[in-house]
């Protein structure tokens, strides 16, 4: 009951000035505001880094070609690199803890459907390719081992591809054009869209699924080869690789650090070209839960920082009233109030600014996610040129509120208030009665 | 039974190593239901004795009783607890709080003994009918005069059943009419038996007390009784500004209303 005339009193103190008010209740509204935004879009970009790792599989092992620096390469003719087959096999043999390895060739070409053509990566690969890469199935069937083993003309179609060289019939049976090797497959299936995945620090950049022509890598094998040569007006370059990529399924997730380790030893000897990179998705998905961790506690803190600052907009501003207030705090002196009664008093209202200041800040924090989907259906609306200039990280960010970090704000609000109205609040109280009754 | 009793009371302050001598012990009782004006020059230390009285400040020697309470030992919450019990403070510049209406503001002293019951509010709304605001309840203070502000004030003083009412100067700020009305409000509740102490500087405000305590230096000067026939004749000087009741209501300034 006391507490409650207490409190009334405080709001009335407080919307003696009700501009001054607001403007305090502000400080603290931005400052909850933005730690639980930041802490939300901080959320949402590395969930949507852990997704692409995630979808990397956390059970996989990545060895990938990549061009030597060019010092290693022979100033004359086309120097061969990368991951020979002898090495997959030489790994599927020699490895225990393996459940699938997949080898992978991956050629830039242009497919063909009558008049239609589509600029695209040519994958020779194995059956266990779909489900290591969570390619799923829509139409027909994936490769399969006979039409590998037979090397059939067969190929799969990535969704993206399918509806752009198909665009009104059933691609399924129909043939496409290589126009590159003079060379056609029959469709067997196609796939449903997929999402891109993570890129491996900076040996594979993201990969796009989207423009994936798959063929059975024996195929490859025999009908275009291991040199592919690329003209480009009247100059020709060529590179001469046989896998550019094997995957690796471990049985279980926790030999995933011994084989990795395994596979590196194996193939030491590529150690002087610099042409292979081996990437593992668990270790990412471990240092991007690091990096998480690391870019809340910063981005926490830069929130805490503007909490901080509207602290010190209530200390102002009680201190403000408490030497404007001298008088009323002589005649309540006067009239029987205790130090502590003061003391109440004062914190209270440096209390109630910054409460709600917090449930304020609380409400625009959680209207967080809806008020950048918007912002963006705006701007990609208005200006859709700057939107696409914009990374893919600004553009797909969904902020992901983190629960904890209501009550922490509101929490932290509460404690700012109070720790930053005790000073001016403990001040009044001390004030000499006599004094504060003759000031004018 | 004696509402206050002071025995070789002392003051001293230092300021900048300079040791004041506000008060060198002054002496003096206070029967209950009587009416003492306290007069002096500036310097005298009647401001000292003053705030003395009122439980604001603590002696640097001698015995101050109040009722029963020994006053000067006390510490600063227990004074606090006097003040909000046992005594009537009514200031030269009225000082009631801006934010809170005419009842509120009489209620403050009950506030901070936790009485906040409707009885309470009950005795703070007939108080301020005993000293003619019935019909200004919700004001706030600047919506009132300088002598219903003082009326508010006197209310005030009277909500915790006081030892004394203790008056700063109380008609300082007010014109001779006002004056006269509230020093008949103040004979007319020593009549009902309260004890009002004074502090004023106008010999014509202190002839309408029933006694007068004059200090220099410090000391007391002098302390004598008014007789009944002077007391009566600045009654009736007083009373002859005041103007029919009618004529009292018209002048009643309008409340100016309070911007947002």
């Amino acid at each position: 009951m006391l507490w409650l005339r207490t409190l009334s009193l405080g709001v009335k103190s407080l919307l003696l000035h009700p501009l001054r008010s607001l403007l305090t209740v502000l400080g603290i509204f931005i400052g909850v505001a933005s730690v639980i935004w930041l802490l939300a879009i901080s959320e949402g970009i590395s969930n949507e880094a852990q997704r692409q790792i995630e979808s990397l599989g956390a059970d996989t092992i990545m060895i990938r070609s990549v061009e030597p620096p060019s010092d290693k390469l022979n100033a004359q003719g086309v120097t061969p690199y990368g991951l020979k087959r002898s090495e997959y096999d030489m790994l599927v043999k020699t490895i225990p803890t393996l459940k699938t390895a997949v080898p992978i060739r991956e050629i830039k070409r242009k497919f063909t459907h009558k008049n239609r053509t589509v600029e695209g990566r040519l994958v020779g690969c194995t059956p266990e390719y779909a489900e290591l890469t969570r390619l799923f199935i829509d139409r027909g069937h994936f490769i399969s081992d006979a039409e590998n083993f037979r090397r059939d003309s067969v190929c799969v179609l990535s969704a993206e591809v399918a509806a752009s060289l198909f665009p009104y019939e059933d691609p399924i049976g129909k043939r496409v054009d290589l126009p590159d090797h003079k060379d056609y497959y029959r469709v067997i299936g196609v796939l449903k869209p997929r999402n891109d995945s993570a890129a491996i620090g900076g040996s594979m950049a993201a990969q796009s699924f989207k423009s994936d022509l798959y063929i059975p890598i024996q195929t490859l094998q025999l009908r275009i080869g291991d040199t592919v040569v690329r003209r480009a007006g009247a100059s020709f370059s060529g590179e001469m690789i046989e896998l550019n990529q094997i995957t690796l399924a471990v049985k279980s997730i926790h030999d995933v650090k011994a084989t990795a380790a395994l596979v590196e030893d194996a193939l030491r000897s590529h150690d002087s070209m610099e042409d292979i990179s081996v990437a593992v998705p668990l270790e990412l998905l471990e240092q991007a839960r690091t990096t998480r961790l690391m870019f809340m506690v910063f981005m926490g803190l830069v929130a805490a920082i503007s909490l901080l600052v509207g602290g010190i907009g209530i200390m102002n501003i009680m201190l403000a009233t408490v030497t404007e207030r001298t008088r009323e705090i002589g005649i309540r002196r006067a009239l029987g109030a205790k130090q502590k009664d003061i003391v109440a008093q004062f914190l209270v209202e440096a209390a109630v600014l910054s409460v709600v200041g917090g449930i304020t800040g609380i409400l625009a924090g959680v209207f967080c996610k809806p008020a950048i989907v918007m912002t963006r259906e705006f701007v990609s609306q208005t200006y859709p040129e700057t939107m696409a200039a914009l990374p893919d990280v600004v553009r797909n960010v969904t902020p992901a509120i983190v629960p904890e970090s209501i009550p922490i704000a509101f929490g932290i609000s509460l404690v700012v208030g109070v720790v930053f109205g005790l000073f001016p609040a403990i001040r009044a109280a001390q004030m000499n009665p006599i004094e504060a009754l003759r000031h004018e | 039974m004696h509402a206050c009793s002071i025995r070789d009371l002392k003051k001293e302050y230092v300021l900048k190593s300079e040791t004041v001598r506000a008060l060198r012990g002054v002496s003096f009782d206070v029967p209950e239901g009587d009416y003492v004006a306290i007069m002096g020059p500036s310097g005298s230390g009647k401001s000292t004795l003053l705030n003395l009285l009122g439980c604001l400040d603590q002696p640097s020697g001698g015995e101050l009783l109040l009722g029963k309470d020994n006053v000067a030992t006390m510490t600063d919450d227990q004074l606090a607890e006097i003040r909000s019990r046992r005594i009537g403070f009514v200031f030269q510049s009225y000082n009631l709080i801006q934010q809170l209406t005419v009842v509120e503001n009489i209620q403050v002293p009950l506030y901070y003994q936790g009485k906040l019951g409707a009885k309470e509010r009950k005795r703070c709304v007939d108080l301020a009918a005993r000293v003619g605001l019935q019909d200004r309840l919700s004001h706030r203070p600047t919506q009132l005069s300088g002598g219903q502000q003082q009326r508010v004030a006197i209310a005030r003083s009277l909500v915790n059943d006081p030892y004394f009412i203790l008056a700063d100067e109380a008609t300082g700020n007010l014109d001779s009419k006002t004056t006269a009305e509230i020093l008949s409000l103040f004979n007319e509740l020593n009549a009902e038996g309260r004890t009002i102490i004074m502090v004023t500087h106008e010999d014509e405000v202190a002839e309408r007390a029933k006694r007068i305590i004059r200090l220099r230096d410090g000391l007391l000067q002098s302390d004598r009784l008014n007789s009944p026939e002077s007391r009566q004749a600045a009654a009736e000087r007083a009373l002859a500004l005041i103007p029919d009741p009618q004529d009292d209501e018209e002048q009643t300034p309008t409340p100016i209303p309070v911007e947002a």
